[in-house]
Formats: structure tokens, sequence, C-alpha cells
């Protein structure tokens, strides 16, 4: 008799809402405070107290929003397919909240980067835009996030609509690598990756420290906007429950 | 700090106003994105303390 593949308790506890809920109100200070830390510290550090880059001048200063942004818009997507998946093969509720909550906040996040890269594109190269390797897989990235949300709006019911937002996240997967590898296998504008985790970063660590304290920022902003909107739309699914009822007689 | 004065810092040597935008833009997106759940969550419990309230209401008539 073949042995039944058993997955860890914990793994069980995250799909029920009510425990999510619980764990994620303990959660959200931490991560709120550390996000304002953080986000204040490295803009006002990159702001005004790194150095000018030599080439580019201060608006080189653009790079501590738009490579967070960046790398957040991708982080969010492999969250929101990685989420799609589990929803997918187990049926978890939570696991689909978090990839329907992942869709719009990474759209946004993606516009950021869009949006900063633009600006800096124009005193840079001379353009806002150009249709390079780069620039175009991250316009994809925005126009998947759109596609998946659409379908999380535009269907009713909600197994349905999970599915079908998960189907669509795990094929537009393939465009992550794509955006990753883009400036090494197409000749283009944009400038190389600034951190790899094998080598050691080009710039000068005050130019790079900065940067990296934005983008462990960025991260816990994540963090505290996805915990948020994920109890919202549990208690909006979960209404009936008497623990939900408890909390509004508690109000 | 790297600047000379505080309209050097605004001004970034002309960059000033590239730079800003996108800080702005930045600021606007992230508080968006804290802000429009937690207003979805009051309006929540807002419909749903009301629907209490209805339902009070209506089993006291009855009663």
């Amino acid at each position: 008799m073949a042995k039944s593949w058993k997955m860890p308790k914990w793994f069980y506890q995250l799909g029920s809402p009510r425990w999510f809920y619980d764990i994620s109100s303990r959660l959200l200070p931490w991560f709120a405070v550390a996000a304002v830390l953080l986000l204040v510290l490295g803009a006002a550090w990159g702001l005004a107290f790194a150095p000018p880059d030599y080439q580019q001048g201060n608006s080189f200063r653009i790079i501590y929003i738009h490579v967070p942004a960046a790398v957040l818009a991708q982080s969010c997507y492999m969250l929101m397919a990685v989420a799609g998946a589990i929803s997918l093969i187990w049926k978890m509720k939570v696991a689909d909240m978090v990839a329907k909550s992942c869709a719009p906040i990474g759209a946004t996040i993606a516009i950021l980067a869009l949006a900063t890269g633009a600006i800096w594109g124009k005193p840079t190269w001379g353009a806002w835009w150009v249709w390079d390797a780069r620039l175009t897989s991250m316009l994809i990235l925005l126009f998947l996030y759109i596609g998946v949300y659409t379908l999380h709006s535009a269907i009713d019911n909600e197994v349905n609509a999970g599915q079908a937002g998960a189907v669509l996240s795990l094929v537009g997967l393939v465009n992550i690598p794509i955006i990753k590898y883009s400036v090494e296998w197409w000749n283009t504008l944009h400038q190389p990756a600034t951190f790899t985790i094998t080598e050691k970063p080009k710039m000068v660590p005050e130019m790079w420290v900065p940067l990296l304290v934005m983008v462990i920022g960025f991260y816990c902003f994540f963090a505290v906007a996805l915990m948020l909107r994920t109890r919202t739309e549990i208690l909006q699914r979960e209404k009936r429950s008497s623990w939900v009822q408890q909390l509004v007689e508690g109000k | 700090m790297h600047f000379e004065s505080f309209s050097d810092l605004i001004e970034m040597g002309g960059h000033g106003p590239y730079v800003w935008t996108c800080y702005a833009i930045a600021a606007t997106i992230l508080i968006y994105n804290i802000v429009s759940p937690l207003l979805s969550k009051k309006q929540f419990f807002d419909e749903q303390t009301r629907r209490l309230k209805r339902e009070q209401r209506i089993s006291n008539s009855k009663s």
C-alpha cells in the first residue's frame, strides 16, 4: 500500500482564514513600523546623502525608487502564481485570497517601476520610452496583472474566478525569466542588474547600501499592504461565519 | 549631506523635476495601497453593523 504524503500541520493552519486573520493582526504593527523607518531612512539617504553618479548626475537618485519597485513587482508576481498554484492543488481558501490580493498591489507597483523608468529615461537616454526587451517585458507584466485582476472581478463565482486567475498567472510566469535575462539576451539600452547574488556590487557602498535599505523597506511595505488586503477579503468572504459576526458585534 | 543648500537639494543640478516627480508618484502609490484596504475594511464593518441593528429592530418589533 502506498504511504500517503502528508503536509506539515502549519501548512493546513495557513489555510484557515481565521488563523490567518489572527496571526496577521499580530504581525502587522512590526512590518508597518519597519516599512516606515526603512523607507524614510532610505529615501532621505538616497536623495540627499548618496553621491551623484559621475555620468548621470543627480537623475541617478531615481534608482532608489525604480529598482525596488521593479524587484517587488516581479516578486509579487511569483507569489501570486505560487499562491494560485496552491489554491488549485489543495483548494486552500487563504491562498486564493492572497493571490487575488496580489494582483492590484502588483499592478500599481509595476506602474511605479514603468513610470519611474520613463522619467529616468528622458534625461538619460533622451526618450521617455523605447521598445526594448526589458521595457516591453515589464509592460507585459503589467498587462498580466491587469488580466488577473480583471478575471477576479469579472467572474462572480469565487471558485471559478480563483481558478481562472491562477491559471493565467501560472502561464504568465514564463515572463519572469524573460524580464530577468532580457538585458543579457538582447542588445538593450537598459543597464544590467544592479545587484547579483554571486558578485559584489559594482557601485560604491555609499550608493548601494541605501538601495538595499529601500529594497527591504519595499518588501516590508508589501507585507503590510498584502496582509491588509487579504484581511478585508477574508472578512467579506467569511461574513456569515460566527467569528466574523462576533467581531462585528464587538464593534 | 551632499548638497550645499536646501535650494540645491530641490534643484538637483537641473534634474530636480525628474527626481522629485518619481518620489511623489512613489509616495502616492504606496499610500494608496495602504489606505484603500483600510477604507474597504471600515466600509465592511459599517455595513455589517447597520445590518445587525436592522435585524435587531425587526426582531424587537415582532416580539
